[in-house]
């Protein structure tokens, strides 16, 4: 059916594609020949499409000195809070929303429901509608300037509390009342039949909410001060000063470059799982 | 080994929908006891309270002689077969047998000895690395079983664990379990609303209906004596034709045109009845009481046909041997020993003879 259509209606798909990928594809392609250049080839304004000759000096510069101006921080230092953030917000979200979708599936408790909408409610408030009494929490705490401070408090979220459930409510009673009669209690079931055949959901999970704590930066520049806490999303902002010529365009470019990695590589590492979970696992 | 007995069994769900009204009936060590009704008549109800999957609202359970009511599936020494098999999907084979005994402690040499063993039973040792999803509805079925013979339970309990598999698979995995349950010597509970599968398998048949008990006995007793109209029409296929009918002076019953004699009997004249025929048991040209029906139609069953008719103002259908109406429309005489008659009190539906 496809097959036998006019050529230009084949080709028509391939074309709209090209000029998608195109568009997405070539600021990064312009941040990778900026960081490939020295910064008075920037600053004239001469710079090309083709990679310069300074890529190696540029990125051991920033991953391991840092800009001379503005941030004095290697950015390797800065990929490494956001990392342990990005990681912390994940897996701390991925932990407490499949525990509690499993309590509330699982268990019969008074108020069940009760707890499943108030959870449902904090939907509605990301941490940019409560950002300051959260902010007065955290700082009463005297967790400024902590990794504790940066992530726990965008932990919380209802999310993956639906999405686990939705996906627990998949699962088919029969093997649970089997679990029983195995033998197997609330811990057991949930460690050897739950986890295992969440897999695919706590990957989809993992990589949505390691993007969302990566990019996060709102909340870590209120929260943090000293250089050595900052993440690279607000090291690659501090960069970028007002005056122009102030800027070394090729270290921020660079930034640039290496911020965007992490993410990638996680989408590339959790497609594989995805896809194995996909293959192995079926209710 | 042990036998099940329940006692006044009840359940009313939350809601209030009372699934089963005060079951009582005893399965002897050993027996196969198979659960029979029309769907939502809480034979599974009945049978998860039994396994433990359901809270019993009040009345007993017991397995031999402990009362399970309050203990746990696990405690309870049965195994399950459940209609989609629960198998776990993320296990193979080898470790959805073995789960059962992992959770027990049961030493590893032990497990390995018991699941091969079950497998070797079930002929599916080439399967054992195998994920669910990769066997067939017939071998999962046999996993489903592995797992549940692997622990030598006291008690199996089934729940139409065969109404997903094609109807020559049925046949041979209904043999089979019949089998198992016999060597292993097992007492067993099985739910179906399959009625062959009830008459073939069970040594006693326990028909159901709206949440409670129509009749317990052996598949030969329910089928020459159902004790009420329920069961007579329920079991057996086509199932019985029930013709009302008047008690004469004389003793006999009529019913329109035919006249039936009766065994003795201690009824009025007078009184309303219902005459109930098994198609099998009418036999055309009989003269015991021998009664004319005009054909309405046939059905060719290849061995047997169905004759189709109508007598005082009812359904009659008569299966006779192939071959021995022709063609629909005539009028032909039919009878039927009187031995072979049944009689039902239309006011209860419980059979008078
Ligand atoms: N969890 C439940 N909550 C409320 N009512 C229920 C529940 N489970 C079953 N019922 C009701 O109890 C009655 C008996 O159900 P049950 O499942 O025991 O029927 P069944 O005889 O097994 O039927 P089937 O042959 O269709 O499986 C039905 O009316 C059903 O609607
Ligand atoms: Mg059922």
């Amino acid at each position: 059916m496809v097959e036998n259509r006019h050529w230009f209606f084949r080709l028509l798909p391939h074309v709209v594609l090209s000029i998608g990928v195109f568009i997405v594809a070539f600021p990064v392609y312009v941040a990778f020949v900026g960081s490939t250049l020295d910064a008075a080839t920037i600053a004239n304004g001469q710079m090309g499409l083709i990679p310069g000759s300074h890529m190696f000096e540029n990125y051991y510069r920033t991953l391991f000195v840092g800009t001379a101006g503005t941030t004095r921080q290697p950015v390797l230092a800065m990929m490494l809070n956001s990392f342990v953030m990005a990681v912390t917000i994940a897996g701390g979200k991925i932990i407490i929303s499949i525990l509690s979708a499993y309590a509330v599936v699982y268990y019969h408790f008074p108020f069940r429901m009760a707890a499943f909408w108030l959870i449902f409610v904090t939907l509605m408030l990301p941490v940019e509608v409560r950002i300051y009494p959260t902010y007065k929490i955290v700082a009463d705490l005297g967790m400024l300037d902590t990794y504790a401070g940066l992530a726990v408090p965008l932990i919380a979220s209802a999310t993956g509390t639906l999405l686990f459930r939705q996906f627990f409510m998949t699962i088919p009673d029969e093997l649970m009342e089997a679990s029983q009669i195995d033998g197997a209690g609330p811990v057991r079931f949930f460690i050897d039949t739950v986890l295992p055949l969440s897999i695919t959901t706590i990957a989809a999970l993992f990589v949505i909410q390691f993007i969302y704590g990566w990019n996060q930066y709102l909340w870590p520049l209120l929260i943090t001060t000293r250089d050595s806490m900052q993440t690279i999303v607000i090291g690659i902002k501090k960069m970028i000063v007002t005056q122009d010529a102030l800027t070394e365009w090729q270290l921020a470019m660079t930034t640039a470059v290496l911020a965007m990695l992490p993410p990638v590589a996680v989408v590339i590492l959790m497609q594989k799982l995805f896809v194995r979970g996909l293959v192995e696992t079926e209710k | 080994m042990a036998g099940v007995t329940l006692n006044t069994v009840r359940k009313t769900y939350q809601g209030g929908v009372e699934a089963v009204k005060g079951v009582s009936f005893a399965v002897p060590d050993g027996a196969f006891c198979v659960l029979v009704g029309p769907s939502g008549c809480g034979k599974s109800t009945l049978l998860r309270m039994v396994a433990g999957l359901e809270r019993i609202t009040s009345g007993e359970i017991a397995i031999g002689d402990r009362i399970v009511n309050e203990i746990e599936p696990a405690e309870r020494d049965i195994a399950m077969v459940f209609q989609n098999y629960a198998l776990y999907p993320h296990m193979s084979v080898y470790d959805n047998i073995a789960y059962g005994l992992k959770n027990r402690k049961t030493p590893k040499d032990e497990i390995d000895r018991r699941v091969r063993e079950a497998a070797k039973i079930l002929a599916i040792e080439p399967l054992l690395d195998r994920k669910p999803r990769q066997l067939s509805g017939g071998q999962r079925q046999r996993v489903a079983m592995g797992r549940a013979i692997v622990r030598k339970p006291q008690v199996f309990l089934f729940d139409e664990p065969l109404s997903n598999l094609d109807a020559k698979l049925r046949v041979q995995m209904r043999v089979e379990i019949k089998k198992l349950q016999k060597a292993f010597g097992i007492t067993a509970i099985y739910v179906t609303h399959d009625q062959v599968e009830a008459m073939t398998m069970s040594d006693i048949l326990v028909v159901m209906n709206g949440g409670e008990v129509e009749q317990i006995g052996t598949p030969s007793e329910i089928y020459r004596h159902p004790a009420t109209r329920f069961v007579a029409t329920f079991i057996g296929s086509p199932p019985m034709n029930l013709i009302p009918g008047e008690m004469m002076a004389d003793g006999h019953v009529r019913a329109g045109e035919a006249q039936f004699r009766l065994p003795p009997h201690p009824f009025a004249p007078g009184r309303a009845v219902e005459v109930g025929l098994r198609p099998e048991d009418i036999v055309l040209g009989q003269s015991e009481n021998a009664f004319p029906l005009k054909v309405d139609f046939l059905e060719e069953l290849g061995a047997t046909q169905l004759v189709y008719g109508r007598l005082n103002g009812a359904q009659l259908i008569a299966q006779v041997p192939s071959g021995s109406v022709a063609e629909a429309g005539g009028t032909l005489s039919f009878g039927i020993a009187a031995e072979r008659l049944h009689i039902f009190d239309p006011a209860t539906g419980r059979r008078a003879v």
